[in-house]
């Protein structure tokens, strides 16, 4: 169900009043039921996945925690009379059966992540090998997705490796396990939250305090404030120019990218903001997703501040096995001999982030446009580190390097290259998205655009005045923000009540009055036509 | 200590809470249209709540072939038949049966006129529409079932309980009216009357097109049924009619349909296309806009039909001795007679 | 211990290494640093650091990666 619609809102009100009405200890219970409702409304069929998913990790972590502790339950009785390689040899033997739930879990659920999403893709792309470029000599099956499948699989994933890991102790309750995957708030856009994160805090018996919901209400305002003012608003232009780039090429292009890249934030970080804000206003605290990324100063920093829980997920679950493995320390010693030291350093750094990266980006989506996207991150962000030494001697030579103009100079540069590696969100065909970038350095087309061309992209005058209003609202907030490097909410709360109020109210009315919802005025519409 | 501490928390929450509230409402007071200058069929339906008296003895219900076709100031004048119309634009069946029902929340007529021209829609064809007809219906168990029988996919209760959902992008086509008439309303009508008095006469209609299947609509039926029974339950005569509307163009295998219904039933039904020569309709001097509705001239021809219609037959009292009814009358027909100069003016007629 | 602290100098010599406790918290090594760090160790110290090893308690400061690799070689 989407965070806009009416029927949502509505729920999550209902179930708000429920929450503090019923005792502490059922809380949990109903978070899982509701939880289950809203999913199931979308489509049931989507509760048999995910049910899939829960109780096969669940069980699957059960069994190997148990075995994990019997092991070394085992081990500490008998630590006197076994030597190191005794011990090492029963680990290893007893340690299979782990091994061997560990395995089938993660075959099992990305699997059905694989089959689900990315058959279509795989089976196209044999079609097309097959018939060397013409569509429909295989039927391509149409599957049903599970909203938030990669979601909630990332987070099931991770979960079972946690244990797997010995981190932390398996989930023995069922239900609590399926509410931490099925949280209502999170289960759709994430963030893939961890269970030593979350389920302390979603599973504690929480009293209602009135300080902590109001700092979640704020925090749902907010977001639905960047939803519905300023996503929901440059979408409707950002429609327009994607949806036929045989005439939005050129003087456009700049614009498309722009108009892309803050709807992409607003959406994302505004979504995030409602997850975060609702499960504040239930007592339960969900870490953050984004840290102001479009404040970042290089590639590198705009990954450790956006979508935060997928990089760590991905720095946790893959980058750091694959780095650490056996075939890349082999990889590293070698290189160290016949390469260079350095060389020894960074090349398993730098054959993990190209796994890294290919993952990531066909997690984003199934088609080669998010793989060419991941690499193309990849490849700044290893030119960048190669650079770095160099960065480094500039850095030190120029006095201004370390000024404030400066920095706002890599931050302006940062965003535009996230506004270039944006535009292969928007295209499947990778060709188009590389022509259409060529046609932006077609200057000479910039003069043909009309007068009031961007007009006529689906936005009035007065909508890109609010959406501009709107982003300096945000930006202010996120200048403060990473002054103080705290909570806009936190830094208000200490003004009188009465700029509270003021503030509050005006950005609820803002988002009330200037909010693209519902079926918009056309006074055309009104006039009767006498018939 | 904490306990004086707690009621300022209180006193000051709630005061909030009542700014935020007055303020949501100032804005939703700005923002819904007022139909006061173009649009003005959006107005009509909430200045029936205005009457001092509503103890009408005749209620006209139905789309614009009631409230643009019978002036009922001269019902008033000529036969002493108190009367209004509770018309609105595009008037679907089910709504017009909710605004029976609303209208019997205030008082009982002796006769109900239905216009059965909106047999010939099943459901709502334009949220616009419904907007027009229902926003300004007081809230009642009849709005709410109106809202329901009503609503396109499109559409959410929530919408209409808070309109400010509904009008909230309005901001950027507010005008001055919409301040003025922030809380209070234009007359737009004369008892639900819409005049015109300037004319255009009829000329040639759009070919008539031949409909595959010309039996109405269950749900129409289903709610012409309700409007029946209603009336039945109430005590109310209902009188079926169909104005003189040349355009659109009423098709005789409808006719027949509502001629059978109002014979099984043993409802009058008067066809005034059937009847124009006998009204003394002309199509040149009578309507304002080419044959769809009548004018001034034609309004008070087709009340000057209908009133001895519902004086004999009906036995609607003559209470023009009635005299607080007769003063309250009396401002009605100042005001009328000011309009109609003024749109004399306006339309440049002698 | 001296061996590590030179491995860690090597990576950042601006870092006082001695005093900080919060090297993963605070940002100072990233997961490039780790995994050079990580390698290093396994080279220099013929011990085997797995992912499950590699969480923020384990790396916050010198002492808890020389205590991390006591453990290891104790296993």
């Amino acid at each position: 169900m989407l965070f806009t619609s009416y029927g949502f809102i509505g729920s999550v009100l209902i179930l708000f009043l429920l929450y503090y009405v019923i005792p502490k200890r059922l809380r949990p219970a109903l978070l899982l039921v509701f939880s289950l409702i809203i999913y199931g409304m979308a489509d049931a069929r989507y509760l048999i996945y995910i049910g899939i998913t829960v109780v096969t990790v669940w069980y699957a972590a059960l069994i190997i925690d148990k075995n994990n502790k019997a092991v070394k339950d085992y081990i500490k009785k008998h630590k006197a009379e076994m030597s190191a390689t005794e011990r090492k040899a029963y680990k290893k033997l007893k340690g299979r059966k782990s091994l061997l739930f560990f395995l089938a879990g993660l075959v099992l659920n990305l699997g059905i992540l694989a089959v689900v999403k990315y058959s279509g893709f795989v089976l196209s792309g044999i079609g097309h090998m097959l018939s060397s470029g013409t569509d429909g000599v295989l039927n391509i099956p149409d599957m049903l997705i599970p909203l938030g499948i990669s979601f909630y699989t990332f987070q099931s994933v991770g979960y079972l490796t946690d244990v797997y890991r010995e981190n932390i102790d398996a989930e023995k309750s069922l239900p609590r396990y399926a509410l931490f995957i099925t949280f209502f708030p999170q289960l759709v856009q994430g963030p893939i939250s961890r269970y030593e994160d979350l389920a302390p805090t979603l599973l504690a018996p929480h009293s209602a305090d009135f300080s902590v919901i109001f700092r979640g209400l704020q925090r749902i305002l907010w977001g639905y404030f960047k939803k519905l003012v300023i996503a929901d608003r440059l979408l409707m232009g950002v429609t327009t120019l994607i949806g036929d780039t045989s005439l939005y090429r050129g003087g456009y292009v700049p614009v498309m990218m722009l108009l892309y890249t803050l709807e992409l934030y607003a959406d994302f970080t505004g979504g995030i903001d409602i997850t975060i804000g609702i499960a504040e206003t239930l007592g339960i605290s969900i870490k953050e997703n984004f840290i102001r990324p479009y404040l970042s100063t290089s590639l590198a920093d705009y990954w450790r501040r956006w979508h935060i829980s997928m990089c760590s997920w991905f720095r946790d679950y893959v980058f750091y096995p694959v780095s650490t493995s056996n075939a890349s320390i082999r990889l590293s010693k070698w290189a160290r001999k016949h390469i260079s030291d350095s060389a020894g350093g960074k090349l398993p750094v730098y054959l993990s982030s190209f796994i890294v990266w290919f993952c990531t980006g066909i997690w984003h989506g199934a088609s080669v446009n998010f793989i060419v996207w991941g690499l193309l991150n990849f490849l700044v962000l290893t030119i960048s580190e190669e650079l770095s030494p160099l960065y480094e001697r500039f850095h030190k030579r120029f006095s201004f390097a370390g000024s404030f103009p400066y920095r706002v100079f890599m931050i302006l540069r940062t965003f535009l290259l996230v506004c270039v590696l944006n535009l292969f969100d928007c295209f499947a065909d990778v060709r188009d998205t590389l022509g259409l970038i060529v046609s932006a350095f077609n200057f000479g087309s910039y003069s043909s655009m009309e007068k009031g061309a961007l007009l006529n992209i689906g936005l009035s005058v007065s909508d890109y005045v609010i959406a501009a209003v709107a982003l300096t609202a945000v930006l202010i907030v996120s200048i403060i923000e990473e002054r103080y490097d705290t909570s806009i909410r936190d830094i208000i709360r200490k003004r009188p009540y009465a700029v509270r109020f003021i503030l509050w109210t005006c950005l609820f009315l803002a988002t009330l009055i200037f909010g693209v919802y519902g079926i918009g005025y056309d006074s055309s519409q009104f006039i009767y036509n006498r018939f | 200590m904490r306990k004086k501490l707690e009621t300022r928390q209180l006193i000051t929450a709630l005061l909030s809470a009542v700014a935020v509230i007055a303020l949501i409402y100032l804005a939703q007071r700005l923002l819904i249209p007022k139909y006061v200058d173009d649009i003005v069929e959006g107005g009509m339906v909430s200045e029936y709540y205005d009457e001092k008296d509503k103890s009408f003895d005749v209620i006209f219900i139905g789309d614009c072939e009631v409230y643009e076709n019978f002036s009922p100031v001269t019902l008033w004048e000529n036969y002493g038949i108190n009367s209004y119309i509770r018309g609105s634009a595009e008037q679907y069946i089910f709504q017009s049966y909710y605004m029976l029902e609303d209208t019997l929340r205030y008082s009982r007529p002796k006769v109900v006129v239905f216009n059965i021209q909106s047999l010939q829609f099943d459901e709502s064809r334009s949220e616009a529409y419904n907007r027009m007809t229902i926003d300004g219906m007081k809230w009642s168990g009849a709005k709410l079932g109106c809202i329901k029988a009503s609503m396109t996919d499109e559409e959410h209760l929530i919408e209409y309980i808070f309109p400010i959902l509904r009008f909230h992008s309005r901001w950027n086509e507010l005008t001055s009216a919409d301040v003025e008439y922030m809380f209070r309303h234009k007359k737009v009508t004369h008892n639900g009357y819409y005049m015109r008095v300037d004319a255009l006469p009829a000329g040639d209609m759009p070919p008539v097109k031949p409909l595959g299947d010309y039996s109405f609509g269950d749900r129409a039926w289903e709610y012409l049924d309700k409007i029946r029974t209603c009336c039945e339950d109430n005590n109310i005569e209902l009188l079926l009619i169909k104005a003189p509307s040349l355009y659109p163009y009423w098709y005789p295998q409808w006719d027949e349909q509502v001629k059978e219904y109002a014979d099984m039933y043993g409802l009058k039904y008067i066809n005034f296309l059937d009847e124009k020569d006998a009204i003394g309709i002309d199509y040149n001097t009578d309507t304002y806009d080419g044959g769809l509705h009548m004018n001034l001239s034609g309004a008070v021809k087709c009340a000057d039909y209908i009133g001895p219609i519902l004086r004999n037959e009906y036995e609607v009292p003559d209470r023009r001795d009635d005299e607080a009814l007769a003063s309250i009358w009396a401002d009605k027909i100042r005001v009328y007679n000011e309009d109609i100069d003024y749109q004399k003016e306006q339309y440049g007629i002698e | 211990m001296e061996e590590l602290m030179e491995i860690l100098t090597s990576l950042h010599p601006d870092v006082d290494f001695d005093k900080e406790e919060h090297l993963i918290d605070d940002k100072i090594l990233d997961s490039m640093d780790i995994v050079r760090l990580v390698t290093e160790l396994t080279d220099k110290f013929d011990i085997k650091i797995k992912a499950k090893d590699i969480i923020p308690e384990n790396f916050n400061s010198a002492k808890a990666i020389g205590a991390l690799i006591d453990r290891i070689n104790e296993e």
